[in-house]
């Protein structure tokens, strides 16, 4: 059997590339971990000595403000160094290969290489020719996988809600092309979410989502009743045109979060959004600057969570 | 008083009430400011440090089950630095087993104990809550 190209041989995490195949008891460790972490950012000194020394690149493909810059805080208050490359107006333009890039990234000193690429793939491809002390993190790729944002889904479900056991998640909008809807389901599984269900047109959602283990609703307030999580996701404008929907207004209609339609989810739900979010499109702004909104605080425990799996993987 | 996870933190829960310590008690776990990082990497799950006062201008007692080469010790006083400039810090410890690798030193010792190097003295607390000091091959551990 081919090893898990995340673990190395003791079964440790080397690089973090997706939330499938990662054992429960990793998961755990991360978000276990980054509750460590959350306390040291509301510190007056935000930052550990732990990666004094070390070498952080992120290698942006594709644009990305909030996860690279949320990357880069976490990697300083790390005390490691950040070294920020848009590659998209850079060497790719010029015709270097990927690998020839990152080659002449690791003859720099890399040890941690965060990549975002708008190919899925491209971080295991990076993982497999990288030396042995360096560790490669997938900040987003394609429409694959997006581990990093889908364990800070977990661990801001984790904090408003204790445990997974018992848990009903709803996840709303554009599943098909979503990398972060994909890595949330995995991880919900993973650790025992009893419920998951996605709801969205027929067009937005994948062909066999049920084979990942969650239920399919059309319908949203059929689908929002009774949840204790509701993960709504961006709906990219790109979409319309490809005749995927009619109009913004008809989606919003069907599938934005109002308040009369949160009002069918428990009374404690929650609201959850990766952002950026577009209001009056997938989410209504009451909702969104309301009392059952997490979305602020999803973006504090994402520096605590890309802490610890650079922690991780950096001492493995 | 700050106890030190995980021996040191049932120590302080102890003692704190009975000094009748009027500041609450902090817990901290100092792995992120071992320095053996590098070598052994982040193996447990760190438990969250918690200091419910200011550390500025206060006199600590920083509580720990035993000291040995003083490493721990070290990166407790960096990590309580991070959060402000204590009066003084004393060293507060059940027992001293001697080996020690840095200039450190306890003020408050319950016992000095000779344990030869490769044997590990550590505080347990079994399920019936109470205190074992534990002596065991390194290995073993």
């Amino acid at each position: 059997m081919q090893r898990n190209p995340q673990l190395n041989e003791k079964g440790e995490l080397q690089h973090l590339l997706s939330i499938e195949g990662l054992p429960r008891e990793i998961l755990l460790q991360i978000l276990d971990t980054a509750e460590s972490f959350a306390g040291v950012t509301e510190r007056e000194v935000k930052k550990v000595p732990l990666l004094r020394g070390k070498s952080v690149f992120n290698l942006f493909f594709e644009p990305s403000t909030r996860t690279r810059t949320t990357f880069e805080i976490a990697a300083k208050r790390l005390s490691a160094d950040v070294i920020n490359l848009n590659i998209t107006v850079s060497s790719a333009t010029k015709g270097e290969s990927l690998l020839d890039t990152v080659a002449n990234l690791s003859a720099m000193q890399a040890d941690i290489f965060v990549v975002r690429h708008e190919s899925s793939g491209a971080p295991f491809l990076i993982a497999r020719h990288v030396k042995p002390h360096e560790h490669v993190i997938n900040a987003g790729d394609g429409r694959h996988s997006h581990p990093t944002q889908g364990l800070l889904d977990l661990f801001t479900i984790r904090h408003y809600k204790k445990d997974f056991s018992g848990l009903t998640v709803a996840i709303v909008g554009d599943v098909l092309h979503s990398r972060v809807a994909r890595s949330l389901i995995h991880g919900l599984t993973t650790l025992g979410a009893p419920e998951v269900r996605v709801i969205g047109p027929q067009t937005l959602l994948p062909a066999g989502v049920e084979a990942l283990g969650v239920r399919v609703f059309h319908d949203m307030r059929e689908g929002l009743a009774d949840c204790d999580v509701v993960v709504m996701l961006r709906l990219q404008n790109e979409r319309m045109r490809g005749a995927l929907l009619p109009s913004a207004q008809e989606y919003f209609k069907h599938y934005g979060l109002t308040a009369d339609k949160l009002a069918l989810a428990k009374r404690d739900a929650i609201v959850m959004h990766p952002g950026p979010m577009n209001r009056g499109v997938e989410i209504d702004s009451t909702v969104a600057d309301g009392p059952h909104s997490v979305i602020l605080p999803q973006v504090t425990f994402g520096i605590a969570v890309r802490m610890a799996v650079m922690s991780i993987v950096a001492g493995n | 008083m700050v106890g030190l996870y995980t021996g040191g933190a049932w120590l302080a829960e102890r003692l704190h009430p009975m000094l009748g310590l009027k500041t609450p008690l902090g817990l901290m776990d100092i792995a992120f400011y071992r320095d053996d990082y590098a070598a052994r990497g982040l193996k447990h799950d760190p438990k969250r440090t918690k200091i419910p006062f200011d550390v500025n201008g206060s006199e600590l007692l920083l509580v720990d089950d035993v000291l040995y080469s003083g490493r721990t010790v070290r990166a407790a006083m960096n990590e309580l630095f991070d959060y402000g400039r204590p009066a003084s810090i004393s060293l507060v410890v059940l027992v001293d087993r001697g080996g020690r690798q840095l200039p450190i030193c306890a003020q408050h010792v319950g016992a000095r104990i000779e344990v030869p190097a490769g044997m590990r003295l550590a505080l347990k607390r079994p399920d019936d809550g109470k205190l074992v000091l534990a002596l065991e091959s390194e290995r073993a551990a």
